[in-house]
């Protein structure tokens, strides 16, 4: 784990879907991450900052609200076709086994890009969030069906 | 818990794996032994006994010869259900609900098209998008979606997509029943309703191929299928309207009646509770959608093919659902007094086609003598087949047979733009013609990611789950 958690993520062998591990600092910064391989997986191309968009989600555990907040960029790409740049604010909240995310987030018309794959679903399969006590880090893993 | 539980080789082509104590079912496995090894390289095995741990499971839980590692239940695994005591699960069913296949055949001889197949695979490229993250041309106002999600292939008839003589030629005509669109989440529709007429992305495709080989020349005839004839094919599914009906349910059952802790991907309802028919109703809606999208789809392949040939007649030969549950009846033996018992179940296919043999009412009157056809797609530059359903499926497999190769290659987010330009120019020598909205998800659909199409089928074949009919040799391929 010592070279990848140099890494903001990595991608990990699967066979029909696509797996990778996000890490930052703070839950903040490695839901952020997260957010950066999902766009990975969707396009290779570098994304303008044309738009901003507000989104909140809630969840009952650090996964739930982690496989809610993915799912709101897979929402936006397909009802609105917008494709996100990078995250300008995010903040995440807990109160009483509620969880909350809220975030700014940039990007462009996904019309303006290729999109090379379309993901379907996020997904529990292998997820976890938890704090790495060796790496001091939080780290996040994700399966997403594509 | 013992790590490797008990496997039995039956015959040359089944398995099967020992109930262990937290099973409610043993499972078997159709598989030769290089298959079997296949399987046991990843997870199959372990999720086919997560899925013989649900509620209400009969017994055997079976997986097919192209079954690979999913979420929860493996992709290529079949539950049956008890109605009383069983449950329903969206990950025993699967995210793209309703992904599934239509063939089409034409009057075209293979004579017909050589030499146009460069302006047939561009002209085929525009008409049908894949619409990731651009949507389709068909716009269709909140209200008609509804109307899209209750009545399915007949609401594209409706508004002049297609024949309705396509009608009778699908799956349960094209709609599955019941079908409630309030069981719909807004998300889900405003997902899908920029969505209709679009092929999405991944192992997704429109593909002309050509029929090179007869297996079973009368029962061909009965599915109006002859050599050197043009044939279409058509795999896609219900898009993101489907993938978020599936995501909203897997919320609504976890908040309802918490996750097993075998996976939290197998979390379920139980299939009388209100929930459980919610999602049934939804996912029915789903299956809607995606036969309504096929519906459009044959509709624009027709009207641009019409403009290279003229007196081109495009006809259904059948659409075959690969992730959907469906009720259905059995004759089960009851080992007690040595008797057999029809029984009404829940059948949860993943990744799996229904394989009806001669007979069964759910088949189209035009092929009821000699049993469903089964569409089997090939991966990308390989062959597809056109088997037929059997009696025996009913007896031993749930009535059900494999969906297509299978993966067996990992997919890596590399950029490899240059893999699949190679690619391209190696199918294009072979006389394969591909167009694909990106040339790195060109290189994820390489053939050699997948079991070979060939080994799976002769499985099936040779098990007898459904017998072969047709082989069809890819020409163009339209990749989403």
């Amino acid at each position: 784990m010592s070279q990848s958690s140099k890494k903001n993520h990595i991608f990990l062998k699967h066979t029909a879907d696509v797996k990778f591990q996000a890490f930052g600092k703070t839950p903040e910064k490695c839901f952020e991450n997260a957010a950066c391989a999902l766009k990975e997986i969707l396009t290779s191309q570098r994304i303008k900052t044309i738009k901003t968009k507000k989104i909140s989600c809630k969840g009952k555990d650090f996964e739930s609200l982690l496989y809610n907040f993915l799912e709101e960029f897979l929402f936006l790409l397909n009802s609105k076709n917008f494709i996100f740049s990078k995250i300008k604010k995010i903040d995440i909240e807990i109160q009483k086994k509620q969880y909350k995310i809220t975030a700014e987030i940039q990007g462009d018309s996904s019309k303006n890009y290729q999109i090379k794959t379309d993901i379907k679903a996020i997904t529990y399969n292998d997820m976890f969030v938890k704090f790495d006590d060796k790496t001091k880090k939080y780290a996040c893993q994700v399966v997403v069906d594509v | 818990m013992n790590k490797n539980p008990k496997m039995t080789k039956e015959t040359n082509t089944s398995w099967t794996l020992e109930r262990e104590s937290d099973m409610n079912a043993e499972v078997r496995i159709f598989a030769d032994d290089n298959l079997i090894k296949k399987m046991q390289e990843d997870a199959t095995i372990k999720q086919s006994k997560n899925m013989a741990k649900l509620l209400g499971v009969l017994e055997p839980v079976v997986v097919l010869a192209d079954a690979h590692q999913g979420y929860g239940a493996c992709i290529g695994g079949v539950s049956a259900m008890d109605l009383e005591k069983g449950v329903i699960s969206p990950g025993q069913i699967g995210y793209d609900i309703d992904c599934s296949v239509r063939l089409l055949k034409t009057n075209l001889k293979l004579a017909d098209i050589k030499g146009k197949e460069k302006i047939l695979v561009e002209n085929l490229f525009k008409a049908v998008p894949s619409g990731v993250g651009r949507g389709g041309k068909i716009t269709v106002s909140r209200k008609e979606l509804d109307e899209v999600l209750k009545k399915g292939a007949s609401w594209a008839v409706e508004k002049g997509y297609g024949l309705k003589e396509d009608l009778p030629k699908l799956e349960d005509k094209g709609c599955l029943v019941p079908c409630n669109s309030e069981d719909v989440s807004e998300r889900a529709k405003k997902r899908g309703i920029g969505q209709l007429g679009t092929l999405g992305s991944g192992n997704h495709f429109l593909e002309v191929g050509v029929v090179d080989e007869i297996y079973n020349e009368n029962t061909a005839k009965v599915f109006g299928l002859e050599k050197n004839q043009i044939t279409i094919m058509i795999h896609c599914g219900s898009r993101g309207l489907g993938h978020q009906v599936a995501s909203d349910y897997i919320k609504l059952m976890e908040e309802e009646y918490g996750y097993p802790e075998f996976d939290r991907e197998l979390v379920n309802a139980p299939i009388n509770s209100e929930l459980g028919k919610k999602y049934f109703s939804a996912m029915n809606c789903a299956a809607n959608f995606a036969f309504a999208n096929k519906q459009i789809i044959t509709h624009l392949v027709r009207e641009n093919l019409k403009k290279i040939f003229p007196k081109i007649k495009i006809d259904v030969v059948y659409e075959v659902c690969h992730n959907i549950a469906k009720m259905e009846n059995y004759e089960i033996k009851d080992k007690k007094f040595n008797s057999k018992k029809e029984k009404r179940v829940l059948v949860m296919r993943k990744g799996a086609t229904r394989s009806f043999g001669p007979g069964r009412k759910e088949i189209p009157e035009e092929y009821r003598k000699v049993g469903q056809p089964v569409l089997i797609p090939g991966s990308m530059g390989t062959a597809s087949y056109v088997l037929v359903g059997t009696k025996k499926a009913e007896e031993i497999s749930w009535g059900s047979t494999v969906h297509g190769a299978g993966r067996v290659k990992s997919r890596t987010v590399s950029s490899k733009q240059s893999k699949g330009a190679e690619i391209k120019q190696a199918l294009s020598k072979k006389g394969i013609e591909v167009m694909s909205e990106s040339l790195e998800g060109l290189a994820e659909e390489a053939p050699d990611a997948y079991k070979d199409i060939d080994d799976v089928v002769k499985v099936v074949d040779e098990a007898g789950i459904s017998k072969k009919v047709a082989r069809l040799k890819p020409l163009i391929v339209i990749k989403g």
